[in-house]
């Protein structure tokens, strides 16, 4: 068991207000090792704040998380950011990769906040843009590739430090359709490769790429892809 | 940390006008700041060099009364004022900042130094000993110094400085040619240099009296023709090398210390004094440095601008780059790195700063130094603390930005994007 969240609620403004927002509510999911999970939920459902809960990013108001063994909601600060940087891989619609730099020195990113020597950073660097087929493109700036290859080049500095979870929100939400399945594809490698995804979508055809699938509305959490009956009131 | 140096120099890299606007004030403030030390030096050591001459570190101490060098052309010898004796000499001599010192007398000359049907206005006859040539580090350019035999066998030579060959002897070699001096014939034996090799830099009147005095030229003959040519028991002076410039007031005062102890005037404004020229410079140099000063004050106001303009466009920076510090706080960032990333950044953009300040104040202080006159001198370690300073400058004004860098929430610095 990697991920393993336990009845979390997430209520944004202060609790029994007016201005009290729940976000997530009596949300429990557990994830194993090598599993690829799908969460779908339009916007607004809540799906951003599960994944900055599971990305360790935010800590919910309530409930239980567990990472391996970890309780996250015991770690401090700055042991949120060695969580972060050791064992949990990001991907974002929208890339973030920084322009002025070439894709090694992008994907080398983590590995320096790692302490790992230079030499070390670039070998490693080179070989996770390998592993997302991009090994003609490591001198490359992003301005200089595409969507996709931009999207695989967060892929590699998401998977360069070895992480436990792979966790992508909307991987595909700012790519045309090709480069989508394209990046699917290489998702399916990964997991095959023995990465664990957790996958955070609006689509349900991306959401069906992966092996599990979740809903999420109004901040429940519901298991499978098709669940007609609460849909209709979201 | 080579890698927060490195994207430092790329971010400003990046924004290559509003890095340089930013450095700004800091290039400045430092550029004012080093004109100024390079003026102030320069000055100091155009003082100190005018006054003291090139390093023959020597000091003269003459016997005074009322505050002027008793002078024997038109006066008696003082009572209570004996010729110096060897074992003060030897006193004098067993200093610890004294290198070597000879006794002399001397007289201005305002008639009475005569070669055929000319005769010598100005200048000094001075008697002395053989190794006072070796004390005032004259150098001989043409025949011989006369030797101790010849001082004490009473012979009528002298050596004279090159002026004198000039103006008096009409460039004829003067070697075995007999000159009157106090109504005597001497020969002369050699030719020396003449002493003030230095050329004073003359701005202004004030300038003028204090260097130029007047030496037209210096006639050397034995310290024993003395009383033969002039007068018996006139009061001999002492010239004394230093061990090194910084020595010459200890080695002055202390001399005069040892000779006033050997004397017992009735008129008791008599007294030997050293001419201290160091004192004289170091006045001087007070005098410059203070009015500069005020100025250096000045300069600083421009730093403490230059350093607000940095900590502003740093705050502008952070803000735009709220998605890019988010992405690394997410990827697991500690604040500290990303706190040590600004910081560099600022602090590499100011030392720019002062760098690029110092090269320009270097060049400011040439341009005044053509259009004024005064001259410069590159303080090495002014310019070092200058770069250190305003690298201190980035990390101060940096560290408001640095701490809001560092504590940007990751969600919501991703949000913005």
């Amino acid at each position: 068991m990697i991920v393993k969240l336990n009845n979390i609620n997430k209520v944004y403004g202060q609790t029994g207000t007016e201005t009290s927002v729940p976000a997530l509510n009596n949300v429990s999911l557990q994830v194993d090792e090598g599993e690829y999970v799908a969460i779908m939920g339009p916007s607004g459902s809540g799906k951003s704040t599960l994944m900055n809960v599971i990305g360790c990013l935010d800590k919910p108001t309530s409930g239980e998380y567990y990472f391996e063994d970890k309780d996250v909601l015991r770690l401090k600060d700055r042991q949120m950011s060695d969580l972060r940087l050791h064992s949990i891989g990001f991907v974002f619609q929208s890339f973030y990769l920084m322009n002025e730099e070439n894709a090694i020195e992008n994907v080398a990113l983590p590995l320096s906040y790692a302490g790992v020597p230079k030499k070390e950073r670039e070998r490693r660097a080179i070989e996770a843009l390998t592993r997302v087929g991009l090994a003609d493109r490591v001198k490359f700036r992003p301005d200089q590739l595409s969507g996709g290859q931009k999207q695989r080049v967060a892929i590699a500095r998401a998977i360069v430090n070895n992480p436990k979870v792979l966790l992508a929100d909307e991987p595909t939400g700012a790519l045309d359709q090709k480069s989508g399945a394209a990046i699917m594809e290489l998702f399916e490698k990964l997991n095959s490769e023995g990465t664990t995804i957790i996958m955070i979508t609006h689509d349900a055809n991306i959401a069906s790429h992966a092996k599990k699938t979740y809903r999420i509305v109004d901040g429940k959490l519901y298991h499978g892809l098709e669940q007609e009956g609460e849909d209709e009131e979201a | 940390m080579l890698e927060n140096l490195r994207l430092a120099f790329r971010g400003i890299w990046t924004h290559k006008l509003r890095s340089f606007l930013t450095m700004l004030g800091i290039i400045i403030g430092i550029a004012a700041i080093i004109a100024i030390v390079s003026t102030i030096e320069g000055t100091n050591q155009q003082i100190k060099q005018n006054l003291i001459g090139s390093g023959s570190n020597t000091v003269d101490i003459q016997l005074y009364q009322n505050d002027w060098p008793c002078d024997m052309s038109y006066n008696d010898p003082p009572y209570g004022v004996p010729q110096i004796s060897d074992d003060v000499l030897k006193d004098i001599r067993s200093l610890d900042e004294v290198k070597s010192a000879s006794k002399y007398t001397s007289r201005q000359i305002y008639d009475g130094v005569y070669y055929m049907n000319n005769s010598m206005n100005g200048g000094y006859v001075k008697g002395v000993e053989t190794d006072y040539f070796e004390t005032d580090n004259l150098t001989v350019k043409k025949g011989r110094l006369f030797t101790a035999d010849e001082v004490a066998d009473y012979k009528k030579v002298c050596v004279i400085e090159d002026s004198v060959a000039t103006d008096l002897l009409n460039n004829e070699d003067p070697i075995g040619k007999v000159l009157e001096i106090g109504g005597d014939s001497y020969v002369v034996v050699g030719v020396v240099a003449t002493r003030s090799t230095f050329e004073p830099t003359i701005n202004s009147i004030s300038d003028y009296e204090t260097y130029m005095q007047d030496e037209s030229g210096v006639v050397y003959i034995p310290i024993s023709d003395w009383p033969i040519s002039y007068r018996y028991d006139e009061p001999e002076n002492i010239l004394v090398r230093a061990v090194s410039t910084d020595d010459m007031t200890a080695a002055g005062k202390k001399s005069a210390d040892i000779l006033n102890g050997s004397i017992n005037p009735t008129d008791d404004t008599i007294k030997y004094e050293a001419t201290d020229l160091l004192e004289q410079a170091q006045q001087l140099q007070q005098l410059s440095s203070s009015t500069n000063s005020m100025l250096i004050w000045i300069a600083a106001i421009s730093l403490l601008v230059g350093g607000i303009g940095v900590m502003n466009i740093m705050l502008v920076s952070v803000t735009e780059r709220t998605a890019e510090i988010g992405l690394k706080k997410a990827i697991g960032a500690r604040k500290g790195k990303i706190m040590a990333q600004f910081l560099t950044e600022a602090a590499v953009l100011t030392s720019m700063g002062g760098v690029l300040g110092v090269v320009s104040g270097i060049g400011l202080a040439q341009i005044i130094s053509i259009m004024s006159g005064t001259p410069v001198a590159i303080s090495w370690p002014a310019a070092f603390v200058a770069v250190a300073f305003s690298m201190v400058i980035g990390i101060v004004f940096g560290i408001l930005p640095s701490h809001q860098a560092a504590n940007l929430n990751p969600i919501d610095a991703l949000r913005t994007n």
